[in-house]
């Protein structure tokens, strides 16, 4: 026994042996979750090469293929395998193009929110007084307030202030920041909390004897040690800011439909569900839920395994 | 407890102030408020005496205070697009909004403790099961796509009701309430549903979590060992105890309810203040922007403040702590 204790561990055998690790691979919701989750982000970001069609190349539209049902009805054809849509766009090469830019803008203003939060909560844990006190303050201030109400009257304010030549152009850009101006104090709340357990710690005490300035022990020694709360966050954070994108989208506040997301996508469907063109609708809204909900699931499976106390 | 509720006003107030500020600022750095007034071919004199008359020259400060004497009173200005004062605007349509976050509540309230209770105690019955897993679905499920599919189903597919707008409304004054026709229950029904789904699985999680939770305790323990009737443990002295954060759910409720009235509004064309606010965001209509957004931030202070304030009667520990 003893021999096999002093035998130096592969990297591979340390991961095996890590506790997450373990925690993972033992619940089959979280596998299931990142197996689904991990799929829908391969299928988008390789979306140029197994998408059927390009449905941003006018030479592969034909209105004459538009309102085709899905392959397996009546008066579908192979090719279009969940059928067209009204500009006659292949539904599953738009799906996959719509989800790209879903999960790339819900990434995007995840990020700009976590670096944002986590930078205002460690400078607001570590430096404390007057600082402090403000930052929280405005956090406080802004979680009175619904995000999904911020993020339309950010984006809202954003448009107005672009020339209208610009406005479809820089959509995206705009869409990004108000949902990331909207989810900082999320982060910024749970970081500081962390930093003031760790700022106490005798390594933090330890490295501002020796002389460390402050900026590099809040990047060093103390940022590291509060991303595992952070993680779970930015996991659930990416499913609320891809059904807040998909939100405001479909109320017209988002993204054009010249490039379409999931919620543009549902949007342009819902005018036609009346007349019973339901899977334009539809499928988008499948491809939107079951995202949402694989991501939200590994969300749900990380908080559970990143806290010991549930354990 | 004075002392409590003093601290908890002047936080309310600083608020307020933050708000207003950005609320009096958007008026000056989104678009030009003399071209939204005059439009592009006024002459030079005209945008001058325009100026004076809004008092655009005056320190920002003044400029400041006057927004606010003004908004105290309820006067946030003249819709640029409809051009007619804000808060008749906002007026003649919140009764719309009210009812339709009072029926939702209702149902998200009764239903989502309902069905918490039923979860905590039949812990392990397939049913339960069945029900949090559709409740872990409903929190995944945006709010415009319950919209839609209920809409394609009861109203494109089975015909049994409308699938937008508000009717058969009554007069009282000034309020139009559509709670007392057949005709008002059967248009607000499905955006009532839509709008209450999802607070209400958060609510039974909630309520489930508790319901645990208080099993566990001692003085349950000690009532089962007494030999009380499941009946009256469960009712009479675990539930009593999963109250205390239903309280804050409540509050919590009605402001999630307010803002996700936004979309609901927007999906079934209901006439209330939220669609009202996607319209003026559409047309950069600052005045009312503006308006919705201290109307928004008055509510969500004032729910909180009662909420802390109740929490602080009915719960002695806070007392205590203070």
């Amino acid at each position: 026994m003893s021999l096999q204790e002093n035998r130096p561990t592969t990297r591979w055998q340390r991961v095996r042996d890590n506790d997450i690790v373990w925690s993972f691979i033992h619940s089959p919701g979280a596998v299931f979750a990142a197996a689904i989750t991990l799929f829908a982000i391969l299928a988008c970001v390789f979306a140029p090469l197994i998408a059927p069609f390009d449905p941003f190349d006018p030479a592969q539209i034909s209105l004459w293929d538009g309102k085709l049902p899905p392959a397996w009805i009546e008066g579908g054809q192979p090719q279009y395998l969940l059928g067209t849509d009204n500009q006659g766009r292949d539904m599953l090469s738009t799906i996959l193009y719509g989800g790209r830019l879903s999960i790339m803008v819900g990434a995007a203003a995840v990020c700009l929110g976590m670096v944002l939060g986590v930078t205002l909560g460690v400078i607001s844990g570590y430096v404390g007084g007057v600082t402090d006190a403000i930052i929280m303050r405005i956090a406080d201030v802004q979680l009175t307030i619904p995000g999904i109400l911020l993020a339309i009257l950010i984006n809202g304010i954003g448009r107005a202030f672009l020339p209208l030549e610009l406005r479809q152009e820089f959509a995206v850009y705009v869409v990004i920041l108000a949902i990331g101006l909207t989810d900082w104090p999320q982060f910024a709340r749970v970081t500081r909390g962390a930093t003031l357990v760790e700022a106490n710690k005798e390594y933090v005490q330890a490295a501002r004897i020796i002389g460390l300035p402050g900026w590099l022990i809040m990047l060093r020694h103390i940022l590291p040690n509060t991303l595992r709360p952070v993680l779970v966050i930015a996991t659930i954070g990416l499913a609320l800011a891809i059904i807040a994108e998909a939100t405001l989208s479909f109320l017209g506040q988002g993204i054009p439909p010249t490039t379409p997301s999931l919620g543009t996508l549902i949007r342009v469907g819902n005018d036609y569900l009346f007349s019973g063109l339901w899977w334009i609708t539809l499928f988008p809204a499948i491809a939107l839920v079951v995202l949402v909900f694989a991501v939200n699931l590994l969300g749900d499976w990380m908080r559970d395994a990143l806290n010991p106390k549930l354990r | 407890m004075i002392f409590f509720v003093l601290k908890r006003l002047a936080q309310s107030v600083l608020v307020m102030a933050i708000v207003s500020a950005v609320s009096f600022s958007l008026f000056n750095f989104v678009g030009d408020p003399v071209n939204n007034m005059v439009g592009q071919d006024a002459t030079r004199e005209q945008r001058i005496e325009i100026r004076q008359q809004l008092g655009l020259d005056d320190p920002i400060l003044t400029q400041y205070a006057r927004f606010l004497g003004n908004a105290l009173q309820g006067d946030f200005g003249l819709s640029y697009r409809i051009k007619r004062p804000v808060d008749e605007l906002i007026l003649e349509r919140l009764p719309a909004t009210l009812e339709l976050v009072f029926v939702s509540a209702i149902i998200a309230l009764v239903v989502g403790i309902t069905l918490g209770i039923y979860t905590g105690i039949r812990r392990s019955a397939w049913t339960s099961r069945i029900i949090l897993s559709v409740s872990l679905v409903g929190v995944s499920l945006p709010t415009f796509i319950i919209g839609i599919a209920l809409i394609y189903v009861f109203a494109v597919h089975l015909r049994w009701l409308p699938s937008s707008g508000r009717s058969g409304t009554m007069e009282f004054g000034w309020w139009k309430t559509s709670l007392l026709t057949i005709d008002g229950w059967r248009a607000i029904i499905l955006p009532a549903i839509t709008l209450s789904l999802f607070q209400l699985t958060l609510i039974l999680r909630l309520v489930r979590a508790e319901m645990l939770e208080v099993m566990q305790t001692d003085f349950i323990k000690f009532a089962r060992a007494r030999g009380l009737s499941e009946r009256a443990i469960n009712f009479r002295h675990a539930l009593r105890n999963t109250l205390v954060p239903v309280i804050t759910i409540i509050g919590l409720n009605i402001g999630g309810l307010i803002a996700f009235s936004v979309i609901t509004e927007t999906v079934f064309q209901w006439p209330g203040t939220g669609l009202m606010f996607i319209q003026a965001v559409d047309f950069v209509d600052v005045p009312i922007m503006a308006a919705y957004l201290v109307f928004v931030a008055l509510l969500f202070v004032l729910i909180n403040l009662v909420v802390d304030i109740l929490y602080f009667v009915v719960d002695p520990r806070i007392r205590l702590g203070n």
